[in-house]
C-alpha cells in the first residue's frame, strides 16, 4: 500500500509539451510511472517519445483511463488546468506550478473540496513512492522503499533529509510535497491522516516552516488521532517578521507564525524536534527500534498467557481498525 | 506588495469608499498648497512602510496652510525605523466620535476570505486580538458566491447600534471586500473607519497588502511599488527573479528552494554564525542567475565568506557551478566561498570547479562549519 500514488496510477501530464513537462514526463517513465498521456490544447495527435498527447484532459481519460494528474503549465493556465483535471474526473491532482494568485486558488481549493477530488499543491515537488511512481520533480535517486512517511511544505528541504534517511537505510513509504503557498489543497492533517491510516507507513516525517498555523494544527492533530511516531522539522527560525521568504506562504505576519511558536506545539504535544536536517534521521532511527524493541517484547510474551495475548491482539486489531476508520471520516470531512 | 495610505485611499475611492478630502505632497510647498485647498485644519502623515509611524512623531496636525508647510517640513526631513519618508499625505481633519475597525483577509485556516470587523477601532487590531478577542466579529465568505448584501448587513448591525449608520457601513464592507477581491488583495484594511460629528461614516485610515502572484496580470497595479521601501539589491533581486531578504551577519548564502535556504540560515545561527541574508536561486540553473545572485551578495560589506549549498532536483548542479566559475572570473571576490553540491549532474560540476579558487564540500553541515570558520580568519 502507499499513499496517494502507487503501482495503479495512470497518469496524465498536462503540458506535457514544455519544457519542464517533457523532462519530468520522461523523468517519472523511467523511474516505473504508468505515464499514459500528455495534454498541450491544440497539440492533440502528437506524442512525446511514445507517450499520445490530447487536446483536453477529458480527452486523455476517455482515451488512456488516466486517474492521476500533473500539472506543469505555466502559472496563468493553472487553476484553469486544476479544474479541467477535477472536471474530467481525475481523483488525484498534483499541481507543480508556482505562482498561482491566492484569491484564484481559493476558489479552486473550494470547488475541489465540494467535489471530494485531491489535490496536492500547488507550487510543489509533487509525490514519490519509492519503487512504486514518481509524479512530480523530485530528484529519484536519493529515494528507496521503506516504512516512513515524510510531508513537507518545502521541496530541497525534504531532499535534504529524504537523503539523510536513505544514507542511513531509512526508506520511504511516500514522500509528499504539500507546497509552499498560503492556500493548498492537502495540508499537513490530510498528511497525516493518510500515514496513520496507511499500512507500511510505521513513521511520519513532518517538514514545516514558517508562516500559517497548520504546524501548530498538526500537533493537534497528532495528539488526538495519532498512533504511529512522528518526527518535525521546522525551517526559519532565523528569518525576520514580515518579510516573505521564499515561499508565498513562508511569512510571519502580525507576530503569528513563528517557528518557536511551531516548535513548542509540536514539543507540549511530545514531537521531537530536530535541531538539524541530519538529526532527523536520528530522531527516525531512535523511535523505529523504540517500535521494534517493543514488539518483539511482546513476541516473547509466555505460553501461559497466550490466551490473554490473542485476546490482547483481537483488540488491538480492532482498536487500530477504528483509529484507521475515524482518520478515513476525518479526512473526508477535510476534504 | 505593500502601498501607501494615500494609494489605498485612493483605489478605496474609486470602489465608492468615503474617505477624507486630502492628497500627497513630496515638498512643504505641496503641502502648502494642499491645505489651502482644504481649507481647514489639516493632518499631515508620513507616507512609509513601517509601523508605528505616529509614535515615531509621523503624524501631526496643522490649523493654517503655513503651519502645514512647517510641520510637512519637519516630517519630510525624518526618518522612521531608519526608512527616509519622502512623501506626506494632507487630509482634512474631522471631528470623530466613534473609531471602529473592518478589515478582510484570506484566513489560511479556513482557506477563505474572512471579514473582520470590531467596535473597538483605532488600536492595533492584534492587540485586541490577542486581549479580547470577543470584540472581534469575524464571517468567513463564501468565495463562490461573494459576500452578500444581508451578510455585510449582520456584520454591521454587530458593532453600529444605528439602523441608519450601520446601513453605511455595511456598505462599504461590501465596498471594502469588493476593493479585496477585484485588486487580488491579501490585506485590506479601515482602522479606524470612523463616525463623524455630522453622521457620517469615513475611512480615516487605509492599508492594503497586494498579492504578488497576481500583479502579472494586474500590471497598473505593479505600478504602485514604490522602490524606496526595498532596498536597491532587493529590488535587483526581484527583478532577476531571485528571492533575498537582507540580514545582519556575515554569512553569505546561495541557495536553492526556500526551504532549504532557511534551513541553511537556522544551521548557521545553530553552530554559533549569524547569516547575511536570504537567498533563494529558485528552481531554474541558468548560470547567469549565479552571477547576479553572487553579485548580489557581495555587495554586502558585512560578508565575510559565501556559502553555496545546492541540491540539485531541477536545478542542475554543473550550470550552478558554470555560473561560480564565471562569477569568479568576471568579479574581484575577496571572500572565501564554500560550495556544497549535491544532486542532479554533481559529478560533472566537481569537474568544472577542479581548478577554481573554492573550498568544496559534501554536505551541508560541513560546509556551514567550513564558512563559519573562513568568515572567521580561520582555515
Amino acid at each position: 500500500m502507499s499513499v496517494l500514488v502507487g503501482k495503479n496510477s495512470r497518469v496524465v501530464v498536462q503540458g506535457i509539451t514544455g519544457r519542464d513537462g517533457k523532462f519530468h514526463a520522461l523523468q517519472m517513465r523511467e523511474y516505473g510511472t504508468k505515464v499514459v498521456a500528455g495534454v498541450t490544447p491544440g497539440r492533440g495527435g502528437e506524442d512525446v517519445a511514445g507517450i499520445p498527447v490530447f487536446n483536453s484532459v477529458r480527452e486523455a481519460v476517455a482515451a488512456t483511463r488516466a486517474n492521476a494528474s500533473v500539472i506543469y503549465v505555466p502559472s496563468f493556465a493553472a487553476a484553469d488546468a486544476i479544474y479541467e483535471a477535477c472536471d474530467a474526473g481525475i481523483g488525484v491532482i498534483v499541481c507543480i506550478s508556482e505562482g498561482i494568485p491566492t484569491l484564484d486558488m481559493v476558489k479552486v481549493v473550494d470547488y475541489l473540496k465540494q467535489r471530494k477530488v485531491r489535490l496536492v499543491g500547488p507550487n510543489c515537488p509533487g509525490v514519490i513512492t519509492p519503487g512504486e511512481a514518481k509524479v512530480g520533480i523530485m530528484p529519484a535517486a536519493i529515494h528507496m522503499p521503506g516504512p516512513v512517511g515524510v510531508v513537507s511544505r518545502s521541496g530541497t528541504l525534504t531532499y535534504e533529509v529524504v537523503y539523510h534517511l536513505t544514507s542511513r537505510g531509512i526508506g520511504q513509504s511516500t514522500c509528499l510535497g504539500i507546497g509552499g503557498d498560503p492556500i493548498i489543497g492537502t495540508n499537513f492533517i490530510d498528511a497525516l491522516a493518510l500515514f496513520e491510516a496507511d499500512k507500511e507507513t510505521k513513521a511520519v516525517v513532518l517538514i514545516g516552516e514558517i508562516g500559517g498555523t497548520d504546524e501548530e494544527e498538526a500537533a493537534k492533530f497528532i495528539k488526538n488521532h495519532m498512533t504511529k511516531p512522528v518526527v518535525a522539522f521546522i525551517a526559519g527560525i532565523t528569518a525576520p517578521p514580515g518579510k516573505r521568504m521564499g515561499h508565498a506562504g513562508a511569512i510571519i505576519a502580525g507576530g503569528t507564525g513563528t517557528a518557536k511558536e511551531k516548535i513548542e506545539a509540536f514539543q507540549a504535544v511530545g514531537v521531537p524536534v530536530a535541531k538539524t536536517p541530519a538529526e532527523i534521521s536520528e530522531l527516525v532511527a531512535r523511535r523505529l527500534a523504540k517500535r521494534s524493541e517493543k514488539r518483539n517484547q511482546k513476541r516473547v510474551t509466555p505460553r501461559k498467557s497466550m490466551k490473554k495475548k490473542s485476546r490482547l491482539k483481537g483488540r488491538q486489531k480492532k482498536i487500530s481498525k477504528n483509529v484507521k476508520r475515524s482518520a478515513k471520516k476525518l479526512d473526508k470531512k477535510l476534504r | 506588495m505593500k502601498v501607501h495610505e494615500y494609494q489605498a485611499k485612493e483605489i478605496f475611492a474609486t470602489f465608492g469608499i468615503p474617505v477624507p478630502l486630502g492628497e500627497v505632497a513630496t515638498t512643504p510647498n505641496e503641502a502648502r498648497l494642499i491645505a489651502e485647498r482644504v481649507a481647514k485644519k489639516v493632518v499631515i502623515k508620513a507616507q512609509v512602510h513601517v509601523g508605528g509611524r505616529g509614535k515615531a512623531g509621523g503624524v501631526k496636525f496643522a490649523s493654517t496652510p503655513d503651519e502645514a508647510y512647517r510641520v510637512a517640513s519637519a516630517i519630510l526631513s525624518m526618518s522612521i525605523k531608519g526608512l527616509p519618508v519622502k512623501k506626506v499625505l494632507v487630509g482634512e481633519c474631522l471631528d470623530v466620535k466613534d473609531e471602529y475597525y473592518l478589515g478582510v483577509v484570506v484566513d489560511r485556516r479556513s482557506q477563505k476570505p474572512t471579514i473582520m470587523v470590531s467596535a473597538a477601532g483605532g488600536v492595533d487590531i492584534e492587540e485586541v486580538a490577542r486581549v479580547s478577542p470577543e470584540k472581534i466579529h469575524k464571517f468567513i465568505v463564501d468565495p463562490a458566491r461573494g459576500l452578500l448584501a444581508y451578510e455585510a448587513r449582520e456584520l454591521a448591525f454587530k458593532i453600529v447600534p444605528d439602523g441608519k449608520l450601520a446601513l453605511k457601513t455595511a456598505d462599504v464592507v461590501r465596498k471594502l471586500y469588493n476593493t479585496f477581491v477585484s485588486v487580488d488583495a491579501s490585506l485590506a484594511e479601515i482602522n479606524p473607519f470612523v463616525r463623524t460629528a455630522s453622521g457620517e461614516m469615513i475611512a480615516l485610515d487605509a492599508k492594503l497588502n497586494l498579492d504578488d502572484n497576481a500583479l502579472e496580470r494586474r500590471p497598473e497595479l505593479e505600478k504602485l511599488r514604490d522602490p524606496e521601501s526595498e532596498s536597491p539589491y532587493e529590488t535587483r533581486a526581484r527583478e532577476k527573479g531571485l528571492s533575498y531578504v537582507k540580514l545582519d551577519g556575515a554569512i553569505g548564502c546561495i541557495v536553492n528552494g526556500a526551504g532549504l535556504a532557511m534551513a541553511t540560515m537556522d544551521m548557521i545561527k545553530y553552530y554559533g554564525g549569524e547569516p547575511a541574508n536570504f537567498l533563494d536561486i529558485g528552481g531554474s540553473s541558468n548560470p547567469e542567475k549565479v552571477i547576479a545572485a553572487m553579485d548580489i551578495v557581495l555587495s554586502d560589506k558585512n560578508v565575510k565568506a559565501v556559502l553555496f549549498n545546492i541540491f540539485g532536483g531541477i536545478t542542475r548542479c554543473d550550470d550552478v557551478a558554470k555560473g561560480i566559475v564565471a562569477a569568479l572570473n568576471q568579479m574581484e571576490i575577496a571572500v572565501p566561498v564554500v560550495v556544497r553540491l549535491t544532486g542532479t549532474n554533481e559529478d560533472e560540476a566537481r569537474r568544472i570547479l577542479g581548478g577554481a579558487s573554492v573550498v568544496p564540500v559534501s554536505a551541508m553541515d560541513e560546509g556551514v562549519k567550513q564558512a563559519i570558520s573562513l568568515s572567521r580568519g580561520g582555515v
